[in-house]
């Protein structure tokens, strides 16, 4: 048997464990990491949607009319599809303007108006009591009736019991204490409560997990699966009509329809959704996975609802115990304690995450925005001039949280005993939709004003109470039951149930046909006949516009402020820590320092101070706030409206300036390098001419020289004359030598030269070029050996060409032979699907640094102490450019003193010519 | 912001689906008392096209991840 | 006593022809085939006046000319330039380094022998 203090001591236990949680995540957050900022925890905190409603309330629905309870989770699957076009919006303008909650979002729209922001709260705080005192009734219904076990007892009617010893009531002080010590522990709403996320993530896991378990016991420890409880359920002429439910249900589809679509605008619009999707977001990416995540979560905890609905219909036939506690009924009936305890916690858990979550949201809209700003008017109370206002605030806060508690629980006592919980479920997200029209239409319609907002809401909600509040309470005898039946004064097309005679339908979908005309209908028509003010129009721009611009958008402010001012308002409601922060912040941002006497209080200042002061007391009070120690001048509307126009006109200027800047840095890049390769190859062309000039002007100088002295000395010696003319044309030949090797190489540097290709065989070529210089290796007296494999392969090349290398690498071996026993070698072989030609001599070698010049042109090298090497210094990078024409490789390897080897390599099967190089980019 | 265009839209068209999935008149072919597998016929559809319509919503969310 | 003349090139042919023209003018000539040899010879030989080709071996003509230039004891040695290459810059460049004249190749055998007459006549 479960003894009271069992009971109440695991409860206690779930909630101290909850705060440890809280607890562990906020000084995780003070530390700088954060474990709610994650797209997991922040899809759990989504299922608070999930309250003791969805966890006993859906089980008693089904068990009523079978489907009927699914539109609730198919709204918000829907609705989250949108989330894309519409949260990441409302997110975005919330970040942008450190909004605090959903009237803070609605008054900061339409002007900062304190009026909207006021009204918002009010219609929310009556809304949602009904919500609270529904988890109230849960919470101590679930206690009362596991109190019992083994025996299964509805608790008694709600009157009988005298209040204090009304379990409810101490549910509900319970958890006023654990919500203030749970929200009020920072002041800056604005910022996260990330303790508070961390255990709503966790509450979520645990009723899941609960709500599973039962769900996985009934199907499949009581009944033999899904197929068993329904055909035992198919079985009973009370049930059959239950299979195929939806014409069954009052309103048939229209009910369907309606339902789905209060649910779309519930997500969205309840405060503690807001509060957990928009106010605690640490990351608008986090929506992405939301977005399939939480309607998996809702999937998750809506299976087991019709097995369990079925299930208890069967067990309990005879009606006697509430659908609503099927959950708990069944675990017990079957005898299962630690089970039954297991649902009581997850039930709890279910409660007391939305209880916390939606005081919290509550209790700062009461503050922020309806306290505040009437307490911020007062002048006898000279509020303004308070030195420090934090305490004041958590006060009021911790006050709101303790009030709404205790209204939920005056409604529970008043009216919570003549419905199902559903239904008490179903007119609070009747009371939030109503800002549907405000806030959806805020955020796309720049047109919207603050009045037309002002009269949809009103008319909304004063449709909402008549329609639904009213007969609530006269059900339940607080109201006249004949207004019900007669209409006031017995004016029957003013029925609340049947407006202006609109009858067949369910009261919800009644209500919200009727709310929902009168709501849209006066916020668009007022909006239209009404003109904004200077400040509407701003905020309308600047949320409608919200991607658009440039954080901070356009300054609208003219007028004169002091910065010890500005500075004392931030203290007063931040504290001076804060305050100081927030300055240095400021100053820091601007390349100043803080404190700074030449720091100007201007537009930017204000605006940042108001944004700043927001956040701790919503925009209303903030302007309201900041209002007091500014002095501003009215700006006119056109003047607003010139102003926006053209901040946005500069915004677009300013992209296309930067663009056409960056273009213009670009094309300025490109002609520069542009401009140094034409530099370069110019001052490249110029070396070349001019030692080509240097050059041909060194033999021309000895011809004219030795011409002028045989022209003016008639009576030369013979002998002389004859050595003369010698040096003559001798000179004449190397002028001529050098002047076609220039055009040779000019050509092929330019690719004009021809090139008669080929099938050759080089072993034929070497042994051309090893007759035509055998002249030479004679003289010389250099011995010359030939190594050639015997079986080469053709190669595709010019002969000729390939003649002028040979040549010239043979002349230049034997060139630089000084020894007596001088000696060259050709060898020729295949190697890795190249031809290799060898050229080794043991002349004295060439040192590492001429290995690189030699091949550039002009440059030769010799023992310039005793000769100038005869050539004209181009033999070599003709013969490059020749080999490397055709795709080969002509290198030197030398070691000084041992002689050098010229090689080339020609490739057997030449994947295409080489790229012959314009002349100049080659002369290095 | 500019890499994830086309999401939006595409959402917006499961939204379209799903409306017309969960609604009159495709709701009342299922609203039938015929059974899958032991499962009243309209419950099966309900949960089926629910997961259908969350399976194709985390595919475009997160194929949109890397375009 | 001749006067004596130090002709730098490394171009035998040209050595040649130089020697030839400054002998027939009675001048004791010697010859040096890279700047280095051209500076020994110039402590050595002492010449009056220096034939210097820029395009040297081992050290240019530049580099010659600046070093007979800071040493005072051949302060009064005529340095004549020769070079191949005819740009304003490189002659610009031989002056201002303390060259008495500046002749490019190939040079009027006559223009260059009474350039050297001059040059040492002014001298004695």
């Amino acid at each position: 048997m479960l003894q009271e203090w069992v009971i109440v001591l695991t409860s206690f236990a779930y909630l101290g464990l909850l705060f440890a949680i809280a607890y562990y995540a906020d000084q995780r957050a003070d530390r700088g990491r954060s474990i709610i900022a994650s797209p997991y925890i922040y899809s759990l905190s989504l299922a608070v949607y999930a309250t003791a409603w969805t966890f006993y309330g859906s089980v008693g629905r089904a068990a009523i009319d079978g489907v009927g309870f699914l539109p609730i989770y198919l709204g918000p699957t829907l609705m989250i599809a949108l989330w894309w076009v519409v949260m990441r919006k409302i997110l975005r303008i919330s970040k942008q303007n450190r909004i605090t909650s959903l009237a803070d979002f609605v008054a900061s729209r339409y002007g900062k108006s304190a009026l909207l922001g006021g009204t918002v709260t009010i219609i929310a705080v009556i809304g949602i009591v009904p919500y609270i005192s529904l988890q109230l009734k849960a919470v101590s219904n679930s206690f009362i009736i596991l109190l019992h076990y083994p025996e299964i007892v509805m608790p008694a009617s709600v009157g009988a019991v005298p209040i204090l010893r009304d379990t409810a009531l101490w549910v509900a002080l319970s958890l006023a204490l654990f919500t203030i010590l749970f929200g009020t522990r920072h002041l800056y709403s604005a910022e996260h409560h990330e303790g508070m996320v961390a255990a709503i993530a966790f509450e979520s896991l645990v009723k899941l997990l609960a709500f599973l378990a039962v769900g996985v016991f009934v199907t499949f420890g009581v009944y033999n699966g899904f197929g068993d409880v329904f055909s035992r359920a198919a079985g009973q002429p009370k049930l059959e009509p239950l299979l195929t439910p939806i014409e069954g249900v009052a309103g048939g589809y229209a009910s369907w329809v309606w339902l789905t679509v209060l649910s779309m605008l519930a997500i969205m619009f309840l405060p503690r959704q807001f509060q957990v999707t928009v106010i605690e977001n640490t990351d608008e990416r986090h929506l992405d996975k939301a977005i399939w995540l939480f309607p998996v979560y809702m999937v998750a905890i809506n299976i087991f609802v019709l097995p369990l609905a079925f299930g208890g219909r069967l067990l309990f036939p005879a009606g006697g115990v509430d659908a609503d506690t099927f959950v708990l009924a069944i675990p017990m009936l079957e005898r299962q304690e630690l089970l039954a305890l297991l649902v009581f916690i997850g039930g709890l858990s279910a409660a007391t995450g939305m209880v916390i979550v939606e005081t919290i949201a509550l209790s700062t809209m009461v503050c922020n925005d309806l306290v505040m700003p009437a307490l911020l008017r007062m002048r006898r109370l000279a509020l303004a001039q308070r030195r420090d206002l934090t305490g004041l605030l958590l006060g009021i806060r911790r006050t709101a949280i303790v009030l709404i508690l205790l209204l939920g629980y005056l409604y529970f006592r008043l009216a919570g005993e003549a419905y199902a919980l559903v239904s008490i479920g179903l007119i609070s997200f009747a009371a939030v939709a109503q800002f549907a029209p405000a806030v959806l239409g805020g955020i796309f319609w720049k047109g919207a004003t603050r009045r037309g907002a002002f009269c949809g809401l009103v008319t909304g909600f004063a449709v909402w109470f008549y329609t639904l509040l009213l007969p609530a309470l006269a059900r339940s005898d607080w109201a006249p039951r004949s207004l019900l039946e007669h209409g006031p004064f017995g004016i029957a097309l003013l029925k609340p149930l049947e407006l202006f005679g609109l009858a067949g339908l369910d009261q919800i979908t009644h209500a919200m046909i009727w709310s929902m005309i009168g709501n849209v209908g006066a916020y668009v028509l007022v909006s239209l006949l009404d003109t904004p003010r200077a400040e509407e129009h701003r905020q309308a721009s600047l949320f409608v516009d919200v991607f658009r611009r440039v954080a901070g958008g356009a300054r609208l402010w003219r007028g004169t402020a002091s910065v010890p001012d500005l500075y004392n308002v931030l203290a007063r409601f931040l504290g001076a820590e804060a305050a100081e922060a927030a300055f240095a912040g400021y100053a820091r941002a601007r390349g100043r320092n803080w404190p700074d006497p030449q720091l100007e209080a201007d537009a930017e200042l204000v605006d940042a101070v108001e944004t700043q002061l927001a956040g701790a007391i919503g925009a209303a009070s903030a302007r309201i706030m900041v209002a007091s120690v500014v002095k501003e001048e009215a700006l006119t509307l056109q003047e607003v409206r010139t102003i926006l126009d053209e901040a946005s006109q500069v915004i677009v200027y300013s992209h296309r300036l930067e663009q056409k800047s960056r273009e213009l840095e670009e094309a300025t890049a490109e002609l520069k390098a542009a401009n140094e390769r034409l530099k370069e190859l110019d001052r490249m062309k110029d070396d070349f001419i001019s030692t080509v000039t240097h050059e041909l002007r060194t033999p021309l100088t000895s011809i004219r020289a030795f011409a002028e002295i045989l022209l003016d000395d008639p009576d030369m010696s013979i002998s002389d004359r004859k050595r003369f003319l010698g040096i003559i044309a001798r000179e004449t030949e190397r002028l001529t030598r050098m002047i076609n090797q220039v055009l040779d190489l000019a050509k092929i540097e330019s690719g004009q030269a021809e090139w008669n290709v080929s099938e050759v065989d080089v072993g034929e070529v070497i042994g051309d070029a090893i007759a035509t210089t055998s002249q030479l290796f004679k003289e010389k007296r250099v011995a010359l050996r030939t190594e050639s494999a015997p079986e080469m392969p053709p190669v595709r090349v010019d002969r000729d060409r390939l003649l002028q290398v040979l040549l010239n690498l043979l002349s230049n071996a034997v060139k630089f032979c000084d020894r007596p026993d001088s000696k060259v070698a050709v060898a020729a072989r295949v190697e890795d699907g190249h031809l290799r030609v060898d050229v080794t001599d043991n002349g004295p070698g060439i040192s590492p640094q001429d290995r690189l010049t030699i091949f550039e042109k002009f440059r030769q090298v010799g023992d310039t102490l005793t000769e100038k090497p005869q050539g004209t210094g181009l033999g070599l990078p003709i013969s490059r450019h020749i080999i490397e024409h055709f795709g080969g490789r002509l290198w030197v390897e030398s070691e000084p003193g041992r002689g050098s080897t010229f090689s080339f390599t020609l490739p057997l099967r030449p994947g295409g010519t080489g790229h012959p190089s314009p002349v100049l980019a080659a002369a290095k | 912001m500019e890499r994830h265009e086309g999401k939006g839209p595409r959402l917006v068209a499961l939204f379209m689906l799903g409306t017309l999935l969960f609604n009159y008149p495709i709701l009342a072919l299922f609203n039938q008392p015929s059974q899958v597998f032991g499962i009243p016929l309209l419950y099966a559809y309900i949960f089926a096209a629910w997961a259908l319509l969350i399976a194709l919503m985390a595919l475009v969310v997160e194929r949109g991840r890397t375009p | 006593m001749a006067q004596k003349i130090l002709i730098a090139d490394d171009e035998p042919n040209i050595v040649l022809s130089l020697e030839f023209l400054m002998k027939r003018e009675g001048y004791e000539v010697r010859v040096a085939e890279n700047g280095d040899d051209a500076l020994a010879q110039v402590a050595e030989f002492t010449p009056d006046l220096v034939l210097l080709d820029i395009m040297l071996p081992r050290r240019n003509g530049f580099e010659v000319c600046q070093q007979i230039r800071s040493s005072p004891q051949w302060r009064d040695m005529k340095v004549v330039m020769l070079t191949a290459k005819g740009r304003d810059t490189e002659m610009q460049k031989g002056l201002a380094l303390g060259a008495d004249a500046y002749i490019t190749k190939p040079f009027a055998t006559k223009e260059l022998v009474a350039r050297v007459k001059e040059l040492l006549d002014g001298k004695r």
